[in-house]
């Protein structure tokens, strides 16, 4: 397996498929009286967050303590950071106390790569400013999955607040290499730029496109959140004109085959791009989605972390 | 069988001249045997579950449980243990796929619970199925049935059960075919092969 886990870009289906096949298997402990297994005992995992987040440290915090590691959250916030101290002396600060993986998210694109090249230990990205998140993006596979059997030819459709996220990104990445179809639907301010070269096909129109007019019928949306705190740049009139657009009120919930779920990383803006009448319903798979970010942060860290490495060895040996 | 690498028995036996050790007749003989033991020694079977450790465990453990039922007119509950989260060498070997665990309808708290492992050998996986066990619940009391005892053992720990013991030395191969899997029932015993399956080797 890989060393970090940096980018959807990195994995083959053949590499997601063992992930979401150990993810199976690890969620059944949710079903269990000990929720403990002893794969990653002696192993030390620290969060290092250097942007806030609730889901996705707690998703990772529990992940790593049901599989035995120790797990350290190290919220970057208020800490050397904002005493000047350098992305690159942070990061090894933390890697020099023997660590053997950081869970890192930051606020700029690219952050996450950066320290990937300066410490020793297995870094995974856990969401890098516009980028990537490569973990939802595998979550999201995972609950599709389990929705919609084998991926390859479905259609996915996501809509929303593209250019400010990094889960779109790397869904279209991880789709793609199962085989999966994606468009894209957002209003043009909200295209992020590029996007001509992305693999993918690119829409306005949610209706047309939901009606299956714009790249044919659709398997499963996904909802992204409108981040309100970056909309001061005028992206869109008022949130009204958004939701009226682009959200998913119960009348788009309509234009859905019937087996279609519909996705939403969270935390969800309810009336604004998703109605509660659709996250309510029993296509929601909101709840699922959380359910399955332990089991697939379990299996990223198992595959990460478990199998054989030298430079391990040799650590132990010195710290003996 | 996400995951599980192909097995091709024949081909993997054959470039190291093995040696047949039980043909299809003498598998089905031997689950008999352990079937009847199985009745004998817990006698009857009330508050028995079998466990079968994958890959080959998992379908021999079926097979003695419809023994059970046709000798004994008890059906007894089923399950599948898989171990490879508790391996002692996860960190020597590349990453291994993980297999099924199913616990059996009635769960194991207060059950007699019995291992079902194709060949015990070194004790280590055994060792990592009682850990894993230990996670699921509280037998009442814990049983080892295995096909093939080949010896070398690294851990105080014996079957109840043994459908054959097969004085190997510690180089030798013991490949263990069932139907469900690999197409036909047999064991054959080969010298260590040059390289082939050099990373799927047993450490049962």
């Amino acid at each position: 397996m890989t060393r970090h886990l940096l980018s959807a870009a990195d994995l083959s289906a053949a590499a997601i498929g063992q992930i979401l096949d150990s993810a199976e298997q690890m969620d059944a402990i949710q079903n269990r009286e000990v929720k403990k297994l002893p794969a990653l005992r002696g192993r030390t995992v620290v969060n290092l967050f250097f942007e806030d987040s609730t889901r996705t440290r707690s998703s990772f915090e529990i992940a790593g303590k049901w599989l035995s590691a120790d797990v350290i959250n190290v919220s970057a916030k208020g800490s050397s950071v904002s005493k000047g101290e350098s992305l690159r002396d942070t990061a090894l600060t933390v890697a020099a106390m023997g660590v053997d993986a950081l869970v890192v998210r930051h606020a700029s694109s690219g952050a996450v790569q950066r320290i990937a090249g300066w410490v020793d230990c297995h870094v995974i990205n856990a969401g890098d400013g516009t980028h990537e998140h490569p973990t939802q993006a595998l979550l999201d596979a995972f609950t599709l999955r389990r929705r919609l059997g084998d991926l390859a030819g479905r259609h996915v459709v996501i809509v929303g607040d593209l250019t400010h996220s990094r889960v779109a990104r790397s869904n279209v990445l991880l789709l793609r290499t199962l085989g999966a179809q994606v468009t894209l639907v957002a209003p043009v301010t909200l295209m992020p730029a590029g996007v001509a070269s992305w693999d993918c096909v690119t829409s306005w129109d949610l209706d047309a496109t939901l009606a299956g007019k714009v790249a044919g019928d659709v398997d499963a949306v996904m909802m992204l959140r409108v981040q309100r705190e970056r909309m001061a740049g005028g992206y869109f009139a008022t949130e009204r004109e958004y939701a009226a657009a682009y959200g998913l009120n119960p009348d788009r919930l309509e234009l859905l085959p019937e087996h279609a779920p519909v996705l939403h990383p969270g935390p969800m803006n309810r009336g604004l791009e998703i109605s509660s009448m659709a996250a309510d319903s029993p296509r929601s798979m909101v709840l699922d989605q959380v359910r399955a970010g332990v089991a697939v942060r379990m299996a990223v860290l198992y595959h990460v972390l478990a199998g054989a490495d030298e430079r391990v060895a040799l650590a132990a040996g010195v710290a003996e | 069988m996400p995951g599980q690498p192909a097995p091709a028995p024949l081909s993997r036996a054959a470039g190291n001249a093995a040696k047949t050790v039980l043909q299809p007749d003498d598998v089905a003989r031997v689950l008999d045997r352990i079937a009847h033991q199985i009745l004998e020694k817990t006698r009857g079977g009330s508050d028995l579950v079998l466990l079968g450790i994958p890959t080959r465990g998992e379908p021999l453990a079926r097979r003695l449980a419809d023994r059970i039922a046709t000798f004994g007119g008890v059906r007894v509950a089923v399950g599948t243990l898989d171990i490879t989260l508790y391996r002692d060498d996860l960190r020597s070997h590349a990453v291994r796929p993980l297999g099924r665990t199913v616990e059996p309808s009635g769960g194991v708290d207060g059950k007699l619970v019995i291992l079902v492992d194709d060949v015990l050998f070194s004790g280590r996986t055994v060792r990592a199925a009682l850990d894993a066990l230990t996670d699921l619940g509280r037998p009442r009391a814990v049983q080892l049935a295995v096909l093939i005892d080949r010896g070398h053992r690294e851990l105080p720990i014996r079957a109840d059960y043994v459908g054959k013991n097969l004085p190997t030395s510690a180089t030798e191969q013991v490949h263990v075919s069932v139907a469900e899997i690999d197409g036909a029932d047999g064991v054959s015993i080969a010298e260590e092969p040059a390289s082939a399956s050099a990373s799927e080797e047993p450490t049962a």
